[in-house]
């Protein structure tokens, strides 16, 4: 089985302000990590391969020092990595980035399964992985929080659904985004670290895409702008309520029913 | 393509500049600026850095789209086997109210099988047309075959803006759809505002909450949004449904899925306080353990979870998997109403981040006053027997 794992990295942390006065996003150091919910689509990745034989290779889309997150794949179990590195396609939006990377997997290879996580924690939006399955045409499953099993050709899977679970059998190839609940991840070994340290990885620029159409990509290629951020308007507050306990209780409940915990 | 030009001359300070850019993708080596990949244009070394020194060009304007051949605020209906889901009427109030601002009609897409005697029920919440594609293959969602719909929606009635509940379904479907139309699709928003050029002022969190960003798709028709339940206000069901429903045909052809639906298991109730939007939290508060069926039925009534703290589960009245704290479970419910619990250091870092937090106790020193927004100084016994009083005749939990 050909296994890809699409990965992200991230800010180590999304405790972000914005200066009131200038509008410029304050950001305690520049730490960045993996994406967690990427661990989770890694492990899949890594336990499907333990079953059924194969490889996993891993995939991210960012700046040259985002080819720290696949040296962690690395020190994971993955088996070959590459890295999508352009100015061009910087200030890409949700559709821009699902371009870029459908079109730095299909320089990639072909693949038989697709995992990605559910979301990232920076953009938190949870849809570049359906994106890229429309643009690479393939059937794709979201919420997966179980593999049953793989056959010649397709795999078994079950999607959490709000009221049950769907199982579902995709044709390869396919894409699947997890659930943080399906597994486990496991700690990257330090003597793997040691052995895949210096590493060769695959780095694809524009001129490698398959579609050389500068307007499809970054910033340009992107059909949402972002017009300006601010702070969360803090709707925090204390308050003190007092009366008799049957005020009381008619107090509280019209907290309720107004803030939509109560129906009417 | 627009690019940033660095004119290194004009900048004084290159580290400070370097330091604008959020994402850092600013380098500085020896005095001198450069940017890379990490640069996402978000154009604030521009704005804030020192005049002239950054400069944006946009080497040609990409042509202008005709607008006003894209009509109306179209809203996809979500359910389970024809049972609505809430945040669909949510969305038609929501649409109802855009589509006044600039006088045009809201659409409902319904797809399904076995669905079309509840498309009525859309027309009295507002929805102008509902268009319904009724097939014996769509009775599962299929990602592939819905989407295909979606498509034959979009190109026959050719909406300006389409709302999408962000549910398991939405969430998956919505960027299929969009990536199939090249369009932006703004995930999770919490404001919705509509200009007279039918650009959708779309405002969502990021950076998990800590800022908030408005967003438009200036230049691309339908504009997509998804929206979570809970977030905009239903309107009220109105007698007067004056819209009209209509069948969305589409060939076998493309209905066809290279995904089967194998079978369907109900999940058992969630009964983990991890997940549970309300809890209700007992404490020392509570004087014998038969009290506790008080707060069950509160939880009941708002669809939520008990729950307790470490004292409860010692004297063995509470399952251990129940207990906030430090040593239990951290949790961060929308809405946590704590019941006689006096508040320590360790229960409530367990608890801290839930959005609404109500605390009842009749000591008013209690330290949970300090953490709660709503500081209730009463005896439990006396109040909540009056609240799920008034909620059992007032209304029933969403």
């Amino acid at each position: 089985m050909k296994i890809l794992v699409c990965i992200k990295q991230v800010p180590g942390t999304n405790k972000v302000e914005v200066d009131e006065k200038t509008g410029v996003l304050k950001r305690n150091g520049t730490d960045s990590k993996m994406n967690p919910y990427d661990l989770y689509a890694l492990e899949t990745g890594l336990r499907l391969k333990e079953k059924y034989g194969g490889t996993v290779s891993v995939i991210t889309m960012g700046p040259p020092q985002a080819k720290a997150v696949l040296y962690e794949a690395f020190a994971m179990g993955a088996d070959n990595g590459a890295l999508i590195t352009d100015r061009k396609f910087g200030g890409a939006d949700v559709l821009a980035t699902s371009r870029t990377l459908s079109q730095g997997i299909r320089r990639f290879g072909s693949f038989d399964v697709i995992l990605c996580g559910l979301q990232t924690t920076d953009g938190d939006t949870a849809q570049v992985g359906p994106e890229v399955a429309e643009l690479l045409d393939i059937p794709s499953v979201c919420n997966v929080q179980r593999i049953e099993k793989a056959e010649q050709g397709s795999i078994i899977v079950d999607m959490d659904m709000p009221h049950d679970i769907e199982t579902i059998k995709a044709a390869f190839p396919c894409l699947l985004t997890v659930k943080k609940d399906i597994c486990q991840p496991r700690l990257p070994s330090y003597l793997r670290k040691q052995q895949t340290m210096k590493k060769d990885i695959d780095i694809y620029t524009f001129s490698d895409m398959e579609d050389k159409d500068e307007e499809k990509y970054g910033l340009t290629g992107s059909p949402t702008s972002v017009q300006r951020i601010f702070p969360p308007i803090s709707d925090k507050v204390q308050e003190h309520l007092e009366g008799t306990s049957r005020e009381l209780a008619q107090k509280i409940y019209a907290t309720l029913k107004q803030k939509k915990f109560i129906a009417g | 393509m627009a690019k940033l030009l660095i004119h290194q001359e004009k900048i004084t300070d290159a580290k400070a500049l370097a330091m604008i850019c959020p994402f850092g993708a600013m380098q500085e080596k020896d005095g001198r600026l450069s940017i890379n990949a990490g640069c996402r244009m978000c154009r604030l070394c521009e704005k804030k850095g020192p005049k002239g020194a950054i400069e944006y060009v946009e080497d040609k304007k990409a042509p202008q789209i005709d607008k006003t051949k894209w009509r109306g605020i179209a809203v996809y209906v979500d359910h389970v086997d024809g049972s609505i889901h809430p945040v669909t009427y949510e969305l038609l109030g929501k649409a109802k109210e855009l589509a006044g601002k600039i006088k045009q009609p809201v659409y409902a897409l319904f797809i399904g099988s076995g669905i079309k005697h509840k498309a009525e029920e859309l027309l009295h919440y507002g929805a102008d047309k509902v268009y319904i594609c009724d097939k014996s293959q769509l009775e599962y969602f299929k990602i592939e075959a819905y989407t295909s719909v979606f498509e034959e929606f979009i190109t026959k009635i050719k909406p300006a803006a389409i709302l999408v509940g962000a549910t398991p379904v939405g969430r998956q479907l919505a960027p299929r759809v969009a990536a199939r139309f090249g369009t932006g699709l703004t995930a999770d928003c919490t404001i919705l505002d509509i200009k007279e050029n039918t650009d959708l002022v779309q405002i969502r969190p990021a950076f998990g909450g800590n800022i908030m960003a408005e967003i438009l798709t200036p230049n691309t028709r339908p504009q997509m949004a998804t929206v979570r339940y809970k977030i905009m206000d239903a309107p009220k069901w109105s007698d007067t449904a004056t819209g009209t429903v209509h069948e969305l045909a589409i060939s076998d052809e493309k209905l066809k899925s290279r995904i089967q639906v194998l079978g369907v298991t109900k999940k058992p109730k969630e009964k983990t306080i991890d997940g549970a939007d309300v809890i209700v939290v007992a404490g020392r508060g509570i004087k014998k353990k038969d009290d506790l069926k008080m707060l069950e039925e509160l939880a009941d009534l708002l669809g939520g979870q008990t729950a307790s703290t470490r004292p409860l589960v010692e004297a063995g009245w509470m399952d251990p998997k129940k207990q906030i704290g430090l040593s239990g479970r951290t949790v961060r419910p929308k809405l946590i109403i704590t019941c006689g619990v006096s508040g320590s250091v360790q229960f409530v870092a367990g608890m801290n981040h839930a959005d609404t937090i109500f605390a009842i106790n009749n000591d008013p020193k209690a330290a949970i006053f300090k953490t709660a927004n709503y500081a209730v100084k009463a005896d439990i016994y006396d109040v909540i027997p009056e609240l799920i009083q008034k909620i059992k005749t007032g209304g029933k939990a969403l």
